[in-house]
């Protein structure tokens, strides 16, 4: 038995933040409906942010919204409006992501949603937060990675500031107001009462760099300097980072530079006895590292390293990760059907629950595929369909 | 204002960030988290430090990741300290740990030893790569997690070596997965009485992580492909990405490149602007960088921002933390470890009823509550 599986969820999200919450809910077993304005539906749909396409739609669409009905409204028109206030009655939890005031100028702020259904979890993303100076600016990946000081932390030092290239900023706030509306739901269940939830993508962001921000608070705001050679992290010592072989990348964590210059025949190294040295003088152990490495291949060395237990591993691309025996053993595969018959392969959910993956088959849905089916289970006999 | 997980109790068997980042979230929402450390040297994150910043005897480092936490030590080998803990598992609602597959339960403390001493338990589990298959006992390292799992192909231009995020983005994600697994369990669990037995990897999180690109992957059989200019996402088209100008960098979202064109001023990018943006990406983003270069960030931005395309300034966090729109978000907390010494931090991001979740307590000093801890549950 899935955990969530009484729960509804109306989703009036976009492209990913929200969306990629309520896929994970959907994915625990959580019956998630996506509200979406007839004409076009979620902008995730057209907007065109990759070339490759299925059924007329991106992959990212299918990706993200997998296992999902969609029902489609008209919010300016008060008929359609009226059946989105009887769907929220019945409804544990409503989710959106519009800019601050767009869903009170909707008639569907906080307040008038409890007044309709007291016990709901009302939860909201916004990109920086519902007041203060920057409410207005647009909630979007790159631009919250690039304000956030998120890009000064990737890449060599020599090198411009460099984004993250997945969308980390929508998927970290997804995953909080997942967790927010989840703790909501559970105080739901043994209290009866509702809750208002929010996060920004700003604050999840800022969030995601805890470690290294809380250094810069209490250390005289130092910025952050990142390594010239091969950085991994700006603020680990040597060797951490990834290094050129005569074929193939290779992978280097933490550990005693001393002992790793024995297990590689790397003499240059034997020299930096003093432990303090391996964060000062870290650029010069890593060209030193460098200069060693590209003399053999990266199979060579990994054998080296881990018949001593050094913690190194061998950088893949996908094709390499999917050909192996590894990846295969965990089963991350997931193949879902779109009603129109199409096969999409995509990745499942990543938590083990009572030693199952947990799977589903349903692929993402046409725009208002459900609205009749959910008008009937719903509305039926309500007399606003009269 | 009465937090949603108040009266919870964890018992935190974890180490370093992946756990530890879990257990801080819970503690948040309102559980009462306890660490379970041994004697003497207690968690190995205590020790590791970053930039040398110490508290005490505990790293700045320890400190972040275990505020609002309490600490119980015990040797599991020891078997009157292994009944005691027995004791106190039966008081607890979720279990957490994050040791190499085999360690709890050599101990004695696998699911199903606990689950016979608890049956409502929700034991949490983070490994590195599952526990099947030839990956299973290789170390759950964030950066090696990055290396193997295709990451380091979607940052950093294309021309460069693969480069990993410089944060530690396995053990983050994986760690918010462990909670939202935990979170939808003791919602089952309120409604019908159930425990569960919640496990996620490092390697599981960080190949969800990249679920858009992997299903991009699949559906194409093509890598993605990091532009050799200026590259923000692997799966974009120009001009998405950093641009260095006259005085500093700005960051330039999807935009229509007509728009572009016309706000600032480039008949190149104008006749460049018909052609398709995937498949000239990097022609189009060259025009865009000598372009931007010719100008400060203001102008450009001023241009871009009249038209409402999307564009910022990219700030660092000195630059950052002094804006009044940062200061508003009120991210920071201060945290006092005693009479003379304070710490500034982060708080939680989620907002609950319009209020932040703040709280003051510091991590805790090795073993200070175990006495508290035995007398509250009459543990001998």
């Amino acid at each position: 038995m899935k955990p969530l599986e009484d729960i509804v969820v109306l989703d009036f999200s976009q492209f990913l933040s929200g969306p990629s919450a309520t896929l994970r809910l959907a994915d625990m077993g959580a019956t998630v409906i996506k509200i979406e304005r007839p004409e076009g539906g979620d902008i995730c749909r057209q907007l065109y942010v990759s070339d490759v396409m299925i059924e007329g739609e991106s992959t990212i669409f299918h990706a993200i919204n997998r296992n999902k009905q969609s029902y489609a409204a008209d919010l300016k028109n008060p008929d359609d409006l009226a059946k989105i206030k009887l769907l929220l009655q019945q409804a544990d939890v409503m989710l959106h992501n519009f800019r601050p005031g767009v869903i009170e100028r909707l008639g569907l702020s906080y307040e008038v949603v409890k007044a309709i259904n007291p016990g709901i979890v009302y939860a909201e993303i916004s990109g920086y937060g519902s007041d203060g100076d920057w409410k207005h600016l647009p909630g979007q990946d790159l631009l919250l990675q690039s304000v956030s000081g998120l890009t000064w932390l990737t890449n060599n030092q020599n090198e411009s500031p460099t984004p993250m290239g997945v969308s980390v900023a929508d998927i970290l706030a997804g995953a909080h107001i997942s967790q927010a509306i989840l703790a909501a739901l559970y105080k739901k269940a043994i209290s009866g009462q509702g809750s208002q939830v929010s996060v920004s993508m700003l604050e999840s962001v800022m969030n995601f760099q805890f470690e290294l921000i809380t250094c810069f608070y209490n250390d005289g705001n130092e910025l952050p300097v990142r390594s010239a050679v091969n950085n991994g992290n700006a603020y680990l010592q040597a060797p951490y980072g990834i290094y050129a072989t005569q074929e193939g990348f290779l992978a280097l964590a933490m550990g005693d530079i001393v002992q790793l210059g024995n297990i590689l025949d790397c003499t240059a190294l034997s020299a930096y006895t003093n432990a303090a040295d391996w964060f000062t003088l870290r650029d010069e152990i890593k060209s030193h590292l460098a200069d060693h490495l590209i003399t053999k291949d990266a199979a060579y060395w990994l054998g080296k390293l881990q018949a001593a237990g050094y913690w190194a591993a061998k950088v893949f691309n996908y094709d390499q990760l999917t050909e192996h025996e590894g990846y295969k053993a965990i089963n991350m595969e997931l193949f879902v059907n779109t009603s129109n018959g199409l096969q999409i392969k995509t990745t499942r959910c990543p938590i083990k629950i009572d030693g199952e993956i947990l799977l589903a088959t349903k692929g993402a849905p046409l725009l208002g595929e459900h609205t009749d089916a959910i008008n009937n289970k719903y509305l039926a006999q309500n007399e606003v369909l009269s | 204002m009465e937090l949603p997980l108040k009266g919870i109790i964890v018992l935190e068997f974890c180490q370093y960030l992946s756990g530890p980042s879990a257990g801080l979230r819970l503690a948040d929402l309102g559980a009462r988290v306890i660490k379970i450390e041994r004697p003497e040297i207690g968690e190995a994150g205590r020790s590791l430090s970053i930039k040398n910043l110490w508290v005490g005897s505990d790293s700045l480092l320890f400190h972040t990741i275990n505020r609002n936490k309490e600490s119980y030590t015990a040797n599991l080998k020891n078997a009157e300290e292994l009944a005691a803990i027995k004791q106190l598992i039966k008081h607890a609602h979720i279990i957490t740990h994050n040791f190499r597959p085999g360690v709890m339960e050599k101990s004695g403390l696998g699911y199903e030893a606990v689950k016979a001493i608890n049956p409502g338990i929700i034991y949490a589990e983070v490994s590195g790569y599952g526990k099947n298959g030839p990956w299973k006992d290789l170390p759950g390292q964030d950066l090696l997690i990055q290396a193997i799992s295709g990451l380091t192909y979607t940052t950093g231009n294309a021309n460069q070596s693969p480069i990993p995020f410089g944060i530690s983005i396995a053990d983050m994600i994986c760690g918010e997965h462990l909670v939202q697994g935990i979170l939808a369990s003791l919602i089952r669990k309120a409604k019908k009485g159930v425990g569960a037995h919640i496990e996620v990897s490092l390697l599981e999180s960080l190949l969800d992580f990249q679920f858009e690109l992997l299903t991009t992957y699949f559906a194409s059989n093509k890598q993605p492909e990091r532009s050799l200019i200026n590259n923000g996402n692997p799966l974009l088209s120009a001009p998405y990405g950093i641009y260095q100008t006259k005085d500093g960098y700005i960051a330039i979202a999807m935009v229509n490149l007509l728009q572009l064109a016309e706000a600032i001023e480039s008949d190149a990018l104008a006749k460049a602007a018909v052609k398709n943006p995937f498949e000239y990406r990097d022609d189009i983003k060259q025009i865009c960088a000598d372009h931007l270069l010719t100008n400060t960030s203001q102008h450009w931005l001023n241009k871009l921002h009249a038209i409402d395309l999307w564009a910022i300034e990219v700030l660092d966090w000195q630059k950052l933390t002094t804006l009044p729109a940062y200061q508003q978000l009120q991210i920071e907390q201060v945290i006092a470890i005693d009479e003379q010494q304070k710490i500034i931090t982060t708080r939680c991001p989620i907002r609950i009823n319009g209020e932040r979740l703040l709280s003051n307590k510091s991590a805790p000093l090795l073993g200070a509550d175990t006495e508290k801890i035995k007398q509250e549950f009459q543990i001998a």
